[in-house]
């Protein structure tokens, strides 16, 4: 009886508390950064590409709605040649992004994407592609990988030695 | 067979084995690098320990690499004991030391033999945190992709490259932490065999670089199982798509026929598939007043075949089916076999000496296991390339039997095996017009010419068996040649005899088989191998049909009008002036092939027939073994087999049988049915209707991706997947998860093994036979009743004429087939033309290297810049065949200067 009249209590109170309602769209809701909501290609501290094409967030999407080409520039240094994601399938599970080796692949907190043609929720890879490094600066994959490219040579990664010279007799 | 105790539970194990391959064999996992099946143990990774006791009351056990003990009765032994657990997990994280932040960018991910040892030993984190060693890559050609610092020094490659395959250019090199393998400076790796490194190594140094230029991981590729278009010899192999390309071929084990390996052409020779030549739409020449337009084609076709003036002509590169279907279409009298004269000759000799005579056709497991080899005529490397690699396992394998036997060793100890050897080579003979390259492993090699060495190999016959006739008039050099040969075969147990198309002589054909029967006669367990030309060039011959020769004398004379062409460019087969003429005479040309060529440009039809990647299909290969390649995708635009639109053409025409075929396995029953020979060809593969817990056997693998995206930007609903009524297969990811039967198997994955190591899981017993059987039906049994008919016909000797040449063919791997040169890599390894002289000849036509050499054939002049050669017979000139530009001269044949 106690309890009953209490949480009425209680909810007769909150008459006079702020409210909790957004007037969407006037009003923006506050969304955290881990949100997980419209997904983008992000790129490393130089502005490149951060996604290698490597596959590994389009076997992880448990909807098979991402699909890409991987291809390589002049230099050895591999990015996606086309990158599809059907957001019409996607479940925003973030198994992509979890998946990606390199932080390429993140969902932003934005989920304004409703079309009328369903057609129109197909982004393709310069629909996905932002010019920033989204919520993890800093990291160069390309820095750290053992593959030579433009602008960093064999042994020149962080933590590794220069290459080895091998007609050296020395121990 | 001994009793072996694995974590407390007895197993029966096979003896002679060592404990690695046991563990292997039943079925347990244990994590390796430096064994494989193929090239045995050295010890060097330290991945595969296993704790072994003394006995019941050890308790403290040693550790010991399971690759170095043999099984042994009664032993005790634990794969899980912790302190086997934590050394494997140490052995990875030290070799994990250096390893490259690279599984993202590297084409071996997802089937890397590292990746899943590394999963499977537990230590899948680093807790190294110091700075990495580092080396240069070299360039290693069109094939091979090399990413050094991925290494993990398990000397796999080199054991391959060198050791097996008897390859000279790549090697280790540099000291202690610093092991280098690669060449001594960059270039090509020469090897014919180069490309089974991207298998044969662990990791990604060795990646595949055609599959790099459209790269795929292969829980992407949709797979089939498939056989090898290259040459006669049917490797299996598996084919991957994506995207409606064809992406990559890798091996496809089959202990009976290529096991574990492959050759460059068979490996990279795909990409004619995705060529920018392909015929991917009907082509119909319409005249001004044709009001037949916008009919569909296969109308055109027939209102264009006039009744009893129809011939079809067939080819060796088509399956069984099609040209069958082409045959019962025109009826038997009016189908010719699409090939030259010479190599119809040849082949039809071969098969009848198969099917006629005493001796068993080699497969190129049996060839392997030879214990003396005599090549009459051949240059193996380039005509049947892994043959090649068969006949070099029998020459190493011969001295190692010696030396297991004086050490005690088992074979499986390579190192020691082959400090016990040392440069001992096993008997092998070669008599070739010219210098090959298996010539640096022979016990003996004499260059002559093919009627010169069909008499030394009847001289040899007679040598065995004095009843055979005697070579009248040879030379001193032949008579020690015989005398030398004959005495080493008398000893063996298992001799070889190999010859086939290469030669272009029915004489060494006639008198390989007599040598082979000469040697069965005097007890010996001999055996014959016969190269062919095509990958179906035995098929054909067994279907039967009439010579191409008289297919143009019928439409020479007007007797045939329109001619019915399936999948054979005859601008290869007859030479410019014959093809010409016969194309003039002709009203209709139809034909069915893969790629626009020179036949395709005299078409007035032209149907856009399925490749091996999208058609199913039997072929023979040149041991008599009938083996289904089936689809491995939907192919865009109206690409279909060619036994299809034939069906489909014969239906509009009311053709009364082939009407009732509506499906693949009616087709296949209907040719088990009217031929003899083919009568097993439709238990192959199991039918169609074949299920296992009710489910097809899917052609994707369980992670395949981007089902719902990849069509996406065409409609974003998916289209419903193409449905496969042909075969048990499916064409998507869904179907039975476990092993389907050997003979359809679309690629090889076990769990925890995602690299192609996971064969093991497929097999009885390490390298062993698959579950259920290798697959593949032999069609060719020897004739062991019955009186052997040997030849006595001893060719004349052969004597250079003066003023005249006898043409020899001479064969390359790259750039001697038809569809492999549209690989870009293999046309980049294609000679240019050229014309072989020793150089008194070319002293004799006052001609240098590099100049034009002139001559006549059939009334046309070829020019050929001369390359001097001083191994090659005098009196004879050696010709490229096949090449693109190469006008055909029929060779061997004589021509004036
Ligand atoms: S997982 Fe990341 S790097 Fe790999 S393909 Fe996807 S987005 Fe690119
Ligand atoms: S070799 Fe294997 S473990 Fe090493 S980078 Fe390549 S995929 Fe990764
Ligand atoms: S290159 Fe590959 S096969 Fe050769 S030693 Fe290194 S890891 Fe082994
Ligand atoms: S040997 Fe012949 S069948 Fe085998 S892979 Fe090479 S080309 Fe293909
Ligand atoms: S596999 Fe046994 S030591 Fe390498």
């Amino acid at each position: 009886m106690f309890s009953l009249l209490r949480s009425m209590w209680l909810v007769f109170l909150h008459m006079f508390h702020k409210r909790d309602t957004y007037q969407y769209p006037e009003q923006k809701a506050p969304l955290p950064a881990r949100w997980r909501g419209r997904i983008a290609l992000t790129r490393d501290p130089d502005g490149d590409e951060r996604c290698v094409g490597c596959y590994l967030c389009a076997a992880a999407c448990p909807v098979d709605c991402i699909s890409l080409q991987a291809t390589e520039d002049e230099h050895g240094r591999r990015y996606p040649e086309f990158f599809r994601i059907n957001f019409s399938r996607c479940i925003f599970c973030g198994f992509c992004e979890e998946a990606c080796p390199t932080y390429a692949i993140q969902l932003l907190p934005d989920f304004e994407m409703a079309e009328y043609d369903r057609q129109n929720l197909v982004y393709e890879k310069h629909d996905l592609l932002i010019p920033s490094q989204g919520k993890y600066p800093g990291y160069n994959y390309y820095k750290i990988a053992g593959l030579a490219i433009k602008n960093k040579d064999k042994g020149e990664a962080e933590q590794e030695e220069p290459p080895v010279d091998i007609k050296s007799l020395l121990p | 067979m001994p009793i072996i105790n694995i974590d407390n539970i007895p197993y029966e194990v096979k003896e002679g084995k060592n404990l690695l391959e046991a563990c292997l064999s039943l079925g347990l996992n244990l994590p390796y690098f430096c064994w494989h099946p193929a090239l045995g143990s050295v010890g060097a990774c330290r991945q595969c320990a296993v704790k072994i006791f003394k006995d019941q009351e050890d308790t403290r056990g040693k550790l010991m690499m399971a690759c170095m003990e043999p099984v042994r009765d009664g032993m005790r032994l634990s794969v899980n004991d912790s302190d086997a657990v934590a050394f494997r997990g140490h052995v990875i994280g030290w070799l994990m030391t250096n390893h490259p932040h690279d599984c993202a960018v590297c084409d071996e991910g997802g089937s890397c033999h590292l990746q899943d040892m590394t999963v499977m030993t537990g230590h899948a984190y680093r807790d190294y945190h110091f700075s990495k060693r580092t080396y240069r890559n070299q360039q290693l050609g069109p094939f091979i992709n090399h990413e050094m610092n991925r290494c993990i020094q398990c000397y796999r490659c080199v054991r391959f490259y060198k050791d097996f395959a008897g390859g000279k250019d790549l090697d280790v090199f540099a000291a202690h932490n610093h092991v280098y393998f690669g060449r001594q400076q960059d270039g090509t790796l020469e090897s014919e065999f180069s490309g089974n490194l991207v298998e044969v190594c662990p990791t990604g140094v060795f990646t595949d670089k055609t599959l790099k230029q459209h790269y795929t991981r292969k829980w992407d590729l949709t797979t089939a199982p498939s056989i090898c278009q290259g040459c006669g010899l049917g490797c299996n192999i598996i084919a991957g798509e994506r995207y409606g390309s064809l992406r990559q071929i890798t091996n496809r084990y089959n202990g009976a026929v290529n096991g574990y390996f492959l050759c460059d052409r068979g490996r990279y020779g795909y990409e004619f598939v995705n060529s920018k030549d392909r015929i991917r739409e009907p082509l119909v020449v319409h005249s001004p007043d044709d009001k037949a337009n916008g009919l569909p084609v296969l109308q055109h076709v027939r209102n264009r075949m006039k009744p009893g003036k129809v011939i079809g002509i067939g080819s060796p590169r088509a399956s069984v089916e099609s040209n069958y279907v082409l045959k019962e279409l025109v009826g038997a009298d009016n189908f010719y076999i699409g090939i030259g004269e010479t190599e119809h000759e040849l082949v039809r000799l071969m098969l009848k000496l198969l099917q006629e005579g005493p001796v068993r056709s080699a497969s190129m497991q049996e060839a392997a296991a030879a214990d003396a080899v005599v090549i009459l005529g051949e240059d193996l490397t380039n005509t049947a390339p892994m043959m090649a690699l068969s006949v070099r396992q029998a020459i190493r394998r011969m001295p190692v039997e010696h030396a297991i036997s004086s050490i005690h060793m088992p074979a499986w100890q390579d190192a020691a095996v082959r400090e016990a050897v040392q440069d001992d080579k096993g008997l092998l003979f070669i008599l070739n017009v010219v210098e090959t390259k298996l010539d640096e492993l022979a016990t003996g090699v004499y260059h002559t010419a093919p009627d010169n060495i069909a008499r030394i190999a009847f001289a040899v016959s007679h040598l065995l068996d004095g009843t055979l006739p005697e070579v009248t008039g040879m030379s001193e050099e032949g008579k020690q040649a015989a005398a030398t040969i004959a005495a080493a075969l008398r000893g063996a147990k298992r001799p070889l005899v190999i010859a086939g198309y290469g030669g272009g002589s029915e004489q060494v054909i006639r008198a390989a088989a007599n040598l082979a029967w000469a040697l069965k006669q005097q007890g010996a367990d001999a055996m014959l191998s016969f190269t062919v030309p095509e990958c179906n060039s035995m098929g054909l011959e067994m279907l039967g049909g009439h010579r191409l020769e008289s297919a143009v004398d019928a439409v020479l004379n007007g007797s045939a009008e329109t001619v019915l062409v399936l999948e054979n460019d005859l601008y290869r087969r007859l030479d410019l002036h014959t093809a010409n003429q016969f194309f003039n005479h002709c009203r209709e040309v139809i034909v069915l092939d893969h790629l626009h060529n020179p036949t395709t440009e005299r078409a007035n039809i032209v149907l856009p027939a399925g490749t091996f990647a999208e058609a199913d299909g039997t072929l023979v290969n040149n041991e008599g073994r009938a083996q289904r390649f089936l689809q491995v995708f939907h192919p865009q635009g109206a690409i279909q087999e060619s036994w299809r639109w034939l069906l489909q053409l014969a239906d509009l025409c009311g053709h009364t049988s082939l009407r009732s075929l509506l499906h693949y396995d009616d087709l296949l029953k209907a040719i088990a049915a009217q031929y003899p020979v083919f009568t097993s060809i439709d238990t192959i593969t199991p039918p169609a209707d074949f299920r296992i817990a009710g489910q097809k056997i899917p052609r994707e693998p369980h992670r395949y991706s981007g089902r719902t995206a990849m069509q996406a930007n065409v409609n974003v609903s998916e289209p419903k997947p193409a449905e496969d009524a042909d075969t048990a297969l499916s064409f998507t990811m869904e179907g039975y998860r476990g092993e389907p039967p050997s003979s359809v198997i679309p690629f090889f994955w076990a769990p925890g093994w995602n690299s192609v190591q996971s064969v093991n899981k497929y097999q009885v017993e390490t390298g062993g036979s698959l579950h259920g059987g290798n697959p593949g039906k032999r069609l060719l049994e020897p004739n062991v009743n019955g009186q052997t008919k040997f030849y006595t016909n001893i060719p004349d000797p052969f004597i250079p004429v003066g003023g005249h040449l006898l043409l020899v063919p001479l064969y390359h791997i790259f750039g001697s087939e038809e569809l492999s040169i549209h690989t870009p890599g293999i046309a980049q390894r294609m000679p240019a033309p050229y014309i072989m002289l020793h150089s008194e000849d070319a002293h004799r036509f006052q001609v240098a290297a590099g100049h034009l050499l002139y001559f006549m054939d059939n009334g046309h002049q070829y020019a050929l810049p001369v390359v001097i050669n001083d191994t090659l017979q005098k009196g004879a000139a050696g010709i490229p065949v096949g090449l693109p530009h190469m006008q055909v001269a029929e060779a061997p044949q004589l021509v004036k200067i």
